[in-house]
């Protein structure tokens, strides 16, 4: 019951978090909105036990990434309302419509998946199991320095060619 | 109506998804359409974390491999929205069409 | 036990040939060293004079060496010399084969003989060109395909020389190739070349197929067994032979190449264009007698087009202006009464002919070369920019040129088969040959054209050097004699001309002894030929198709060449001519013999003109219409393709969305339905 309201309340946060952030002109309310929106997915995933990525949704998605959106916002003075950036209404319609269309078309298939769709109940066991041996970090460890330890590696390389390729482009180029 | 957490957790993410992609179709802003982007990224994110709960913990490790994707793609993609933003004296998508032919 | 193969060899000393390889192989390395040479020694006169000529005269003595030899052993077969395989492909193996025998070892004497002679005559002619050791090297090339062609044993090696003759004819017709008339010229005689040359081929084929090989001997062996007699095969094989035969030697319909080759030096006309590759034809249907001989059909085709071109070509050559133009259909001319020797069975007559005609063919040639020199160098000296080979310019000249005008009166004689001349002993065995085997047409063909040949020859010397000088008063003084090294080969080949018939006299001549050198030596070669003649009913009348014998006519056609010659020369000699800048084009029937019957314009009309139409409709409608339209066809389409694809691509974000967006639900609507 505990879970149910949690989950109801972040669930409500987090979708008029998003709704709010393509409604509002002004971008730092959009931002705002949104960093709304991933404290409530937060939640969520703590709900689902996922308490790792959930402390990492926060520390990296709505503290480094979000701050990282506002600083350009700040940065290119654009932290005021804006009409223009608001398409018109044949596109409101289209997006409403297209929207809708997707959320209905997948909350559909959810519905009407069976419960041996999603998992046996064995495997969420096995799942429960090596949460409760590990604990919720050292479960994620597994996996991740054995059979993914390269693409992890990689990752690293990955953030390094940004830092790089983000200077690069960013910089001012002499006259 | 009884619905359990994932499933409800599933159609959440769906809702996500679906209100980041109106986003990116209704709005001329690129922080914007770009913040949308992210907002897609972190439906996937949650359906991912709904899924490793029975399909196993390597579904997470996904999360956090999109979380660096992310990580790196806005800074590679808020620096070419600087760059361009010095060019054109704007962030209006409508008016970068580079790329175009 | 050994003693009796012993023996044998001893009494039947065998002939092998002498360093059969270097015959060859001297005039390539000339040829090789001449060509570099070209390229490395620019501007140097003496190496190029020294090498060409020396490797031709090399070879000459081997083959005199040679010759010595096999006189002294009088093989009854070919000896054949096998130097390697050049190409073996299932039941197909060519070998560079070399055969001597009587008809190869006489025709390697003639072909070095003529051609030593007139490398010595070159050194003088082309002194100033500055293609000088490309000359050389093309002439020493020359040589060597000719020789391969001779030696060759077998269809395939004989055809490498019939290629590389034409070649060296090409490159040499166009040696002068700044001038794009006479570049057009060696085009013209490769491409009517080639059309013989498919006629060969097509021939080589046949043989193979009936054969299984290409060796002379194999197939001549095997032929009378394996091919029935007049049947199809073989005269298909000696028609398409013969039709590159046509096409070498310069006979209707293919003979149209040869007057226009002239425009090489002149030199290369008296070796290539009159000695040596012309008869090239005469000597692969003495080669292949025993073909020929199978193929009545054949033999009647090769004779009778022998003697219409000899007719046709001797019109011509009345009417011309040009001094080697004479000349060259006086070859044409010539060729085909070789044809006609052969044609009729009478192979020695043919080789015979061929012998002598290159000695007073080459003489003359050579001679018209010095006139040529002489001429050039006069106008030369005043800058004048007349054209040095037309007659209408000359006249007079044997004042200034004594040598020149004695020698080429010996030529003329010679060919107008005035006794003892070397043209009267050939020309007239050939021509009694043709009566007396019983082609009274062609007999009477072969009379008219003999008498043609004096009279055009005769108006030729008489243009040339008799009455007055027309060369201009300013040019005059500058005409003089051509210098030793050009003389005195005009002076060789002129006693060649006078003694070269006396190795075959006839019994039939009161006076003169029989002589049978010729007809004795080629005897082995032709005797299976005349075998299958004589076996069919070839018979020798001893008389004209109107009665008389040897003797008879021989006296009644050399006083009548005798008398045509005075006639000609008498009506000449006082007629005054318009120099050639001035004259016009002659008209009514002399209009038609001096625009050449009108040939080239007929082939130009009939085959040249509708090819090219053909060729400019395929080159519209398929190559321009279809192939080109089919390419452009696509790339047009993949280029309206791309534009109605490039439609879909705004460059806006919220479009890509958009599509994204819609293949998405399409995906899921599959899950859903």
């Amino acid at each position: 019951m505990m879970e149910a309201f949690f989950f109801l309340l972040f669930a409500v946060m987090a979708a008029g978090g998003a709704i709010m952030m393509i409604a509002s002109r002004n971008p730092v309310s959009s931002l705002m909105y949104l960093v709304l929106a991933f404290f409530a997915l937060s939640g969520i995933f703590v709900l689902l036990d996922a308490h790792f990525l959930a402390a990492v949704q926060v520390i990296v998605y709505a503290g480094a990434i979000m701050v990282l959106f506002l600083f350009v916002i700040m940065l290119l003075n654009l932290g005021h309302r804006e009409d223009i950036d608001m398409r018109g209404h044949l596109a409101r319609l289209v997006a409403l419509v297209a929207g809708s269309a997707l959320f209905a078309a997948v909350a559909a298939l959810v519905l009407r998946g069976d419960e041996s769709t999603l998992a046996s109940e064995e495997s969420r066991l096995a799942v429960e199991a090596m949460v409760r041996a590990r604990g919720a970090v050292g479960a994620l460890a597994e996996p991740l320095f054995t059979s993914y330890l390269v693409p992890f590696e990689l990752t690293s390389l990955l953030l390094l060619v940004a830092i790089v390729g983000a200077i690069v482009l960013a910089r001012r180029r002499a006259p | 109506m009884n619905l359990d957490i994932e499933s409800a957790s599933l159609i959440l993410s769906a809702f996500l998804f679906a209100v980041g992609t109106a986003g990116v179709l209704v709005r001329r802003n690129a922080i914007i359409v770009f913040m949308c982007v992210e907002l897609m990224l972190n439906a996937v994110n949650l359906s991912l974390i709904v899924f490793s709960r029975s399909l196993g913990l390597e579904a997470q490790v996904l999360v956090f491999f999109v979380m660096a994707v992310a990580a790196a793609e806005a800074a590679v993609g808020l620096a070419i929205i600087i760059a361009i933003f010095r060019h054109y004296e704007g962030v209006d998508v409508d008016r970068f069409n580079l790329l175009r032919w | 036990m050994l003693s009796l193969p012993l023996l044998l060899q001893e009494t039947h000393a065998a002939y092998v040939p002498i360093l059969p390889a270097w015959i060859l192989l001297l005039p390539l390395i000339g040829a090789v060293v001449n060509g570099f040479g070209a390229f490395i020694w620019r501007g140097n006169k003496v190496i190029p004079g020294v090498v060409g000529p020396a490797a031709v005269i090399g070879a000459f003595a081997i083959v005199v060496v040679n010759f010595l030899a096999m006189r002294g052993a009088a093989p009854h077969d070919p000896t054949i010399v096998s130097l390697w395989t050049w190409m073996a492909a299932g039941d197909l193996r060519v070998g560079v084969d070399l055969q001597f025998d009587q008809l190869s070892m006489l025709m390697l004497l003639v072909v070095t003989g003529v051609s030593s002679v007139i490398h010595v005559y070159s050194i003088g002619y082309m002194r100033e060109d500055p293609g000088y050791s490309r000359y050389f090297a093309y002439l020493n090339l020359f040589v060597f395909f000719m020789l391969v062609l001779v030696l060759g044993a077998n269809f395939a090696i004989t055809f490498v020389g019939w290629e590389g003759v034409g070649l060296c004819s090409y490159l040499l017709i166009g040696f002068w190739y700044e001038n794009r008339e006479f570049a057009s010229a060696g085009k013209k005689a490769f491409i009517v070349n080639r059309i013989g040359d498919f006629g060969f081929l097509v021939a080589m084929f046949l043989v193979f197929v009936h054969f299984g090989t290409l060796n002379y001997e194999t197939v001549f062996a095997s032929a009378p067994a394996a091919l029935a007699y007049g049947g199809t095969v073989v005269t298909a094989i000696t028609l398409f032979l013969f039709l590159g035969c046509t096409g070498k030697s310069a006979q209707i319909p293919l003979y149209v190449w040869l007057p226009d080759a002239m425009a090489g030096p002149t030199p290369v006309s008296a070796l290539i264009h009159a000695a040596t590759m012309v008869t090239a034809g005469v000597y692969l249907v003495a080669r292949t007698s025993v073909l020929f001989a199978m193929a009545p059909v054949s033999q009647a085709v090769v004779a009778a087009v022998g003697a219409g071109t000899a007719l046709l070509a001797a019109t011509i050559a009345t009417q011309q202006y040009d001094i080697k133009k004479v000349l060259a259909y006086s070859t044409v001319s010539q060729l085909g009464y070789m044809f006609v020797a052969v044609g009729i069975g009478a192979y020695t007559a043919g080789i015979f002919h061929l012998m002598t005609h290159a000695f007073f063919k080459a003489l003359l040639f050579l001679g018209s070369g010095a006139v040529i020199h002489a001429m050039h160098h006069a106008y030369h000296e005043v800058q004048s920019h007349e054209d040095p080979n037309d007659m209408r310019n000359q006249g007079g000249l044997k004042g200034y040129m004594p040598i020149t005008f004695a020698t080429m009166w010996v030529g003329t004689l010679a060919i107008s088969g005035i006794i003892p001349f070397a043209g009267f002993f050939s020309k007239d065995e050939i021509i009694w040959y043709t009566g007396a085997y019983g082609y009274g047409i062609l007999w009477g063909i072969a009379l008219v054209a003999a008498l043609l040949t004096a009279g055009y020859m005769t108006r030729l010397m008489v243009m040339t050097f008799h009455g007055e000088n027309r060369t201009g008063a300013a040019a005059e003084p500058h005409l003089h004699e051509v210098p030793a090294v050009m003389w005195i080969p005009l002076a060789i080949l002129a006693v060649l001309s006078i003694v070269g018939g006396w190795v075959n006299i006839p019994d039939a001549l009161p006076v003169l002894p029989a002589v049978h050198a010729l007809h004795d030596w080629l005897h082995p070669v032709f005797e299976p030929a005349r075998g299958i003649l004589e076996a069919h009913g070839l018979h020798d009348a001893h008389s004209s198709p109107i009665g008389g014998g040897e003797a008879m006519w021989a006296g009644i056609s050399t006083v009548a060449a005798a008398v045509v010659i005075l006639l000609t020369f008498r009506a000449l000699v006082h007629r005054t001519w318009k120099p050639a800048a001035e004259a016009t084009d002659p008209t009514g029937l002399a209009g038609v013999l001096y625009n050449k019957w009108y040939v080239d314009e007929l082939y130009d009309r009939v085959i040249v003109l509708p090819l090219l139409a053909l060729w400019r409709g395929c080159w519209r409608i398929v190559d321009a219409g279809l192939i080109d339209g089919s390419i452009n066809g696509l790339a047009a389409g993949t280029r309206a393709v791309g534009w109605i694809g490039s439609l879909f691509q705004t460059g806006r974000v919220a479009t890509y969305m958009f599509y994204f967006v819609t293949g998405v639900l399409v995906i899921l609507a599959t899950f859903l339905l």
